[in-house]
């Protein structure tokens, strides 16, 4: 586990150093924050007008996010391996003492932890939804939303992780991310929505589905077991990347 | 220390190493010597622990590369031809993150060291993309440097470099190598010469040749060459130097030396240069002759074609 975290260290340390970075957080607080701020308008305006005693929920955002993150995932990750293969700097890894899973992992802590920072900076939203509306809001739905978008995040990053690790060009690891996640995020789940009571397999599979599950506040096992074996599969499969550079 | 038997390596069909067996012993430096393609890279690879070998093995300090390549690589350091570097970082960080991956108790302290021995404490806060050439070769030599290994692996240490650079990326390596082994490639025969204690010269994946860079030379020329230079018409000289006992093959070069051979232990210098003198010419230089890597090389790749 150190050579772990002393990967993951450098990812993190690189990350703030990088500017993508700062810019796909800053576009995502960006964009929530406004979508934030519009919907207490609007929900204001609403309760002034109609009477409407409908406050927004602690899922507001988190929704938001899930979608934004489809895009900077991709942005995030494109560069973890593709780069150091690059470089010529995967030789030295790989010359280190260290196996390949370490690496593979330690790169994918690196933009998780990132990420999450990300995540936790957006706990300020339902903190002050909180503030807003009474009695407050449902803890326990807060905490299944960002226990889902958590999840998310670390099964999209492992994926995005194993893709660059197959790829030499970053742009080119970046669209393979992009379309793997659009898949398991929307097409796949579109044969359910065809073969209505008989699709519940593409269901499972669709990402999406679990996420909307969790969502709405139904923290299932088979939910968390199905985004950890994602990222587990993600962090499999990038190390039999490496492996395959070796024996090439 | 390095030991490889039947070392074979395929990329698809292309044969890239084939059937290599040689020893490294301890505290001796080995050159690999050959063109562009030869192979030397894939071997330095293998032995590094980057890559398993097709078919054949090779052991470090007694650990194979491929069962047990997590030991191998603790006891190797490993330069590549292309010095792997992060340029956001500076020399420290990086130096200390490649300490901090083979878990150096003391990783400061070894940092510090291994700067000293490349010369580089006074850029150690400074940024990897701020250096020269000269001076990422000396920061990939202190990383391979770093945990003071059993044996050192150099992919052409000295390419690119200026000659002011060569000369110490040379005193650093003859230095190392008086206490472990070292393997290095390069092309040029002189930097064999001056650095190896023996010389392995490699073509299309095969030993051609082992032996020390002396040895390889007398026994590839069969014959010592030097050429003359005197002040006037070397042609009038000719026939006079042609006359003496032991000169062979003499001739005019296009830069108007003259150029002449002799056997080993039949040195006929000094007879040269008094004919020179006594026949009323200024002697200018009169200087051995040594074969060229290219020579060398065609010589051997001709034996090797032949033998087939």
């Amino acid at each position: 586990m150190r050579n772990v975290w002393t990967i993951a260290r450098r990812e993190i340390r690189l990350y703030f150093a990088s500017p993508i970075a700062y810019i796909i957080g800053l576009l995502i607080f960006l964009i929530t924050g406004i979508y934030f701020v519009l919907s207490i308008y609007l929900a204001g305006q609403a309760a002034f007008t109609t009477g409407s005693t409908t406050a927004p929920g602690p899922d507001l955002v988190v929704g938001l996010m899930a979608f934004l993150l489809l895009f900077a995932v991709p942005a995030l990750s494109m560069r973890l391996m593709a780069e150091e293969h690059r470089n010529g700097t995967l030789e030295l890894l790989l010359t280190a003492p260290i196996h390949e899973w370490e690496l593979v992992v330690g790169k994918w802590l690196g933009s998780f932890l990132f990420v999450f920072l990300i995540i936790l900076i957006t706990f300020i939203y339902p903190i002050v939804l909180n503030g807003l509306v009474t009695p407050g809001i449902d803890q326990g739905l807060m905490m299944a939303n960002y226990l889902a978008i958590t999840l998310v995040s670390a099964a999209f990053l492992a994926l995005g992780t194993a893709i660059s690790s197959f790829f030499n060009n970053q742009f080119a690891a970046f669209f393979a991310t992009l379309a793997v996640l659009f898949f398991l995020w929307v097409v796949i789940g579109w044969p359910a929505v065809v073969m209505q009571g008989s699709g519940g397999i593409f269901d499972y599979l669709s990402m999406s589905t679990h996420f909307s599950s969790m969502q709405a506040g139904t923290v299932a096992l088979s939910d968390i077991v199905y985004y950890l074996s994602l990222t587990g599969l993600g962090l499999f499969l990038g190390t039999v990347a490496v492996e395959i550079r070796r024996w090439k | 220390m390095i030991r490889t038997t039947n070392l074979t390596k395929d990329y698809g069909a292309r044969r890239a190493i084939d059937n290599l067996t040689f020893e490294a012993k301890q505290g001796e430096v080995v050159g690999f010597l050959g063109p562009n393609g030869a192979g030397k890279t894939t071997t330095m690879r293998i032995l590094a622990g980057y890559m398993p070998p097709t078919f054949g093995s090779a052991q470090i300090a007694g650990f194979d590369v491929v069962e047990e390549s997590i030991e191998v690589r603790r006891r190797v350091g490993y330069l590549p031809e292309t010095v792997p570097l992060y340029s956001d970082m500076t020399v420290f960080d990086y130096l200390k993150f490649m300490a901090d991956l083979r878990h150096l108790p003391n990783g400061d302290e070894m940092v510090d060291n291994a700067l000293e021995m490349v010369q580089m404490e006074q850029r150690a806060e400074g940024y990897i993309s701020n250096l020269s050439k000269g001076m990422r070769q000396r920061v990939g030599l202190a990383q391979a440097l770093l945990h003071k290994p059993e044996v050192l692996i150099l992919d052409e240490p000295t390419i690119g470099l200026d000659p002011a650079q060569v000369v110490e990326v040379r005193g650093i390596i003859r230095e190392i190598g008086k206490e472990r082994t070292v393997l290095l490639s390069t092309h040029i025969l002189s930097e064999a010469q001056q650095l190896c204690d023996r010389v392995l010269i490699i073509n299309k994946g095969r030993i051609v040749a082992e032996d020390t860079p002396e040895n390889l030379q007398a026994r590839l020329v069969g014959a010592e060459r030097s050429i003359l230079r005197i002040k006037g018409d070397a042609e009038e000289l000719m026939p006079l130097i042609s006359k003496i006992n032991g000169v062979q093959d003499a001739k005019i070069r296009p830069d108007g030396a003259v150029e002449f051979q002799f056997a080993p232990g039949v040195d006929v210098r000094p007879e040269v240069a008094k004919t020179v003198i006594n026949s009323g010419f200024d002697l200018l230089e009169l200087s051995p002759v040594g074969l060229s890597l290219e020579e060398i090389f065609l010589e051997l790749t001709r034996d090797d074609a032949s033998t087939k």
